[in-house]
């Protein structure tokens, strides 16, 4: 896992460059100069230990870095819960593929797995 | 390790843009390189530049910069011309129509859909009638704030005009300055009356009396460190220094100094000046300041008048500008509402009309995003407060039309989690229709923001309301967080936020319930802020119940990832195409 906030990553693949940046103090993750995934989205999130419940419906207020593991574009994100109020910060959660150099959405309106590493 | 936005400042910044903004606006939009579109669009905003949103593709918001608010006679029309020619897009504004300007809650204006082309066209034409965007965005001296009718109150203390225009020409396009860690918002205040908002700027300076060589002179004390945006608000602090009118330039480019060489550039959530007074305290921040920052020795702080401000304090007199108020010189100036701050162009052109034919022909923006037309003669006033146009920008609005404040919004910002400003639009005229406050209270503010960089200065404010979004009936909807409470004054107080993700569609019912629990339940002349200052924030979250009614919200839906809300098809696929060069 490589992270950056508010800085460029170079690499997702030795023979492709992607650019992924957070932007706009938080409220975007640009890839390659376009922004593609914002605050506001609202996460089903299942994660160990974000909140108690079984599946956390986190809203995202602010990206805080991204990272890549293999192709996988992944985020920290501050938030809250909203079925129980808990405010924290997530682990990794995918939100994009790099295919063929280009970013892909993951699914985002289903249900999202972080890692518990924060 | 330095910021990305750290390194593209270091590469091109300051003034220099300016040559490759006019580069790209001759060769077309599309030759800014893909792989550097994040760093000059960041540029750009040195410029009063931004980009629009996504699904919005090389349109720019324009922001004229007005330092304290001032319009010299003929330049709102200039302002109202360009407006009329180059801020037309493809998108329509159900309520305001093709053009307009906003007017800012830091007293400048801004344009929508200006296309870079149109940019050398613009900045020819603002130039040379003494306007300009240069600084009003980005890393450095933004347009300095006051009261903005210094030098005609009848209620000053000292004539703070000569300051800032001395601040502003010095800070403006100075290259030691122009490369701050972060934006820095400066206010200088010479009224008593608190209007210059000095609490929630980065530098303020307020009026104050000292007593120098057996006399008292009137001067500034100086705060540092107030701010409202990223869930991390401040109010500036008291760094015990008086400073003569004379001086000033010196002591605000030392802090300004200060600033850029011992801000944080490595983490831009910490780089405002806010955190660094955090860190070391207002003795260690003066001490560092008269140490190496400035060549004579500060006086400490003189005796202030916070005791006296009433501007945006919920309670007392003059909490805004707008009305008929008499100036010094015996004529008047009136204060009309802009609702949310927008003003469609033919109104403004035909403002600058009636400001020529009653007044002097200036005009004058205030931070609570009205217009205020000066030198009205008593013989003429009769016949201005007539005038059509004044029925729509009234002097003497409900207060639910004259308390609203409203940012931009998922229209044209990228930040915004919410429509904003025709959703407050909408709040006002339900509330007018549907709700009373108690006969003595004539003003109630309620401010709408999008999201945390708090824009509208939410905090602030009697109802304070802060884009989010929850879900309804399963459904993904845009919401409100609802504080209460805040205002500025001597003793100022951000709003309690006590109630959370409020549906849209169930803000107004909520205000009402909360509005009819005040009535019922306040003491004899009780204000609202002192009403929420004696309970705590569970009484005051049952207080606001959230209901639906009969108003209904148009805009549930995720206006962020539409291309533009008021579209017939608003989908991200229906986007216009990049605008052609021309």
């Amino acid at each position: 896992m490589t992270a950056v906030r508010d800085g460029v990553l170079r690499c997702v693949r030795p023979d492709v460059t992607t650019r992924l940046r957070i932007l706009d103090d938080g409220a975007w993750l640009s890839v390659d100069d376009t922004r593609r995934v914002s605050v506001s989205e609202l996460w089903r999130l299942e994660s160990a230990d974000f909140c108690e419940c079984d599946l956390a419906d986190l809203v995202v207020e602010n990206l805080l870095e991204t990272g890549v593991e293999g192709r996988t574009v992944q985020v920290r994100a501050y938030g809250q819960c909203i079925a129980c109020g808990a405010k924290s910060t997530t682990g990794w959660v995918p939100v994009g593929r790099v295919v063929d150099g280009e970013f892909v959405d993951i699914d985002r309106e289903g249900v999202l797995t972080s890692t518990s590493d924060r | 390790m330095p910021t990305d936005v750290e390194k593209w400042k270091s590469e091109v910044y300051g003034n220099e843009i300016r040559e490759h903004l006019f580069r790209f606006a001759e060769e077309g939009y599309e030759t800014i390189p893909d792989d550097e579109r994040d760093a000059w669009f960041e540029r750009f905003k040195w410029w009063g530049l931004y980009h629009q949103r996504n699904g919005q593709e090389g349109y720019f918001m324009m922001r004229i910069g007005t330092p304290n608010g001032r319009l010299e006679p003929g330049q709102l029309r200039v302002v109202g011309e360009i407006a009329d020619e180059y801020a037309r897009g493809p998108g329509t504004n159900p309520i305001f129509g093709d053009a307009y300007a906003d007017y800012t809650t830091r007293q400048a204006i801004q344009l929508h859909w200006i296309e870079l082309s149109d940019v050398p066209a613009i900045f020819e034409k603002l130039e040379s009638n003494g306007l300009s965007t240069q600084q009003a965005c980005g890393d450095s001296w933004r347009n300095i704030v006051g009261n903005p009718v210094a030098g005609k109150d009848g209620q000053e203390v000292i004539d703070a005009w000569p300051v800032i225009r001395e601040l502003n020409e010095t800070f403006k396009g100075d290259d030691d300055h122009s490369n701050l860690p972060r934006k820095w918002k400066v206010s200088v205040t010479g009224s008593a009356d608190g209007s210059g908002q000095g609490d929630i700027n980065d530098l303020a300076f307020e009026p104050a009396y000292k007593e120098v060589e057996g006399e008292d002179v009137v001067g500034f004390n100086v705060r540092v460190g107030g701010g409202l945006a990223r869930n991390e608000p401040r109010f500036a602090r008291d760094i015990d220094v008086w400073v003569a009118p004379e001086r000033v330039p010196d002591v605000a480019g030392g802090i300004s100094a200060l600033f850029r060489d011992n801000g944080d550039r490595e983490d831009r959530y910490n780089a405002r000046v806010k955190f660094l007074v955090d860190e070391w305290g207002p003795e260690k921040f003066r001490e560092t300041l008269q140490e190496e920052y400035v060549d004579f020795e500060l006086h400490t702080a003189g005796r202030d008048v916070r005791e006296e401000y009433t501007y945006n304090t919920g309670e007392g007199e003059r909490n805004d500008l707008v009305g008929v108020h008499e100036q010094k010189d015996g004529t008047n100036f009136v204060g009309l509402n802009v609702l949310t701050g927008r003003m469609g162009v033919d109104d403004v052109l035909e403002l600058a009309d009636l400001a020529e034919e009653y007044g002097s022909g200036e005009v004058r923006l205030s931070q609570r995003q009205n217009v205020i037309v000066t030198d009205v003669p008593d013989a003429d006033l009769e016949d201005f407060l007539a005038e059509d146009l004044l029925e729509h920008y009234s002097p003497d609005p409900s207060p639910f039309m004259r308390g609203s404040i409203a940012c931009t919004g998922t229209e044209f910002c990228s930040l915004s989690i919410v429509e904003t400003k025709n959703r407050q639009v909408r709040f006002a005229r339900w509330l007018k229709e549907n709700v009373d406050l108690p006969e003595d209270v004539e003003e109630f503010h309620i401010h709408l923001s999008g999201c945390t960089a708090s824009c509208a200065q939410p905090q602030i404010a009697d109802v304070s309301l802060r884009g989010m979004k929850t879900r309804k009936d399963g459904e993904a909807v845009e919401a409100l967080d609802v504080g209460l409470g805040g205002g500025l004054g001597a003793e100022p107080q951000f709003a309690r936020w006590v109630t959370q993700r409020v549906p849209v569609d169930e803000v107004p019912g909520a205000i009402a319930n909360l509005i009819e629990r005040f009535a019922a339940e306040r003491e004899d002349g009780e204000s609202f802020r002192a009403f929420v200052d004696r309970h705590d924030d569970e009484e005051l979250d049952a207080f606001v119940e959230p209901e639906e009614t009969d108003y209904e919200d148009p805009m549930m839906h995720n206006t962020k990832m539409t291309w533009y809300p008021y579209a017939e098809d608003d989908s991200m696929d229906a986007a216009p195409p990049t605008p052609a060069d021309d």
